[in-house]
């Protein structure tokens, strides 16, 4: 396919970003330079200066709220990609209405319980839409170790391993790889099936 | 009992067993987990009570922070 061709079916599709941190800035960064058509992303957070290290932002955004941010942000790079952005913080009583019509959702989270909190409630409320994560990638190196896998609908991206703590900080070359590879899933689902 | 389990065949003694029973075989501690069996979610109040039989496919995801 040409990237006329893959955009042209992109355009029509809509994604899901729970969380615009290290990996959801990123992820949809990614997505709307290849023409996605709708992204919706969700986060009640605002940009710090210790964001920097890793989220798609920059120093004279800090203090703006992330979701209107990094609605500047896309629209700087692709002025087509609609975005819909949710300043909330999500909950298993929101996340249907938040994402409803989404044909994939990539789980952006930080906190361990929060991803626990949105994989059991896509798969209780959702359960037809592939949920894509990002689980494991604090650190740097080890390229490696960074993996995709399916398991039923919930596409796994990271180390599975590496969790942040102290002296394992999450900084931008290995979000920035999970971040794009989740957006290289998305693109995968979105795109199968498009292929005579 | 054969099972399939996050992705690899895996043989275990006896006909049946709990979610809490292959999470203590398994040394699986993790606090955060998400358990599927056969496509079904299967909640923490449900681990002493969900069945593992012969033949079932179990994931078992351990979520670690960071993003």
């Amino acid at each position: 396919m040409t990237f006329e061709q893959i955009s042209a079916i992109l355009k029509t599709r809509k994604v899901g970003i729970a969380g615009c941190g290290g990996l959801g800035s990123n992820c949809a960064v990614a997505l709307a330079r290849v023409g996605l058509g709708t992204l919706v992303i969700a986060d009640f957070d605002r940009v710090s200066k210790s964001n920097l290290n890793r989220q798609y932002y920059f120093l004279d955004q800090v203090g703006m709220k992330k979701t209107v941010a990094l609605k500047d942000n896309i629209g700087r790079i692709n002025p087509d990609v609609k975005i819909i952005a949710h300043d909330i913080r999500l909950a298993p009583e929101n996340i249907a209405s938040v994402f409803t019509g989404c044909d994939v959702i990539v789980e952006a989270f930080d906190l361990a319980d929060q991803k626990e909190m949105i994989i059991e409630t896509v798969l209780s409320e959702m359960p037809f839409v592939p949920l894509v994560i990002g689980l494991g990638m604090a650190g740097w190196g080890k390229n490696n170790t960074l993996h995709c896998r399916k398991a039923d609908n919930i596409y796994i991206c990271g180390d599975e391993i590496s969790e942040i703590g102290q002296e394992l900080p999450p900084i931008a070359p290995r979000v920035g790889m999970v971040a794009n590879m989740q957006a290289n899933v998305v693109m995968e689902i979105l795109l199968n099936g498009e292929i005579a | 009992m054969k099972i399939l389990l996050n992705n690899n065949r895996e043989e275990f003694a006896g006909d049946e067993m709990t979610v809490t029973d292959l999470l203590r075989l398994k040394n699986f501690t993790f606090k955060m987990l998400v358990i599927k069996i056969n496509g079904i979610l299967i909640k923490k109040t449900g681990y002493d009570i969900a069945l593992i039989k012969e033949g079932d496919e179990v994931h078992v995801l351990h979520l670690i922070s960071g993003g």
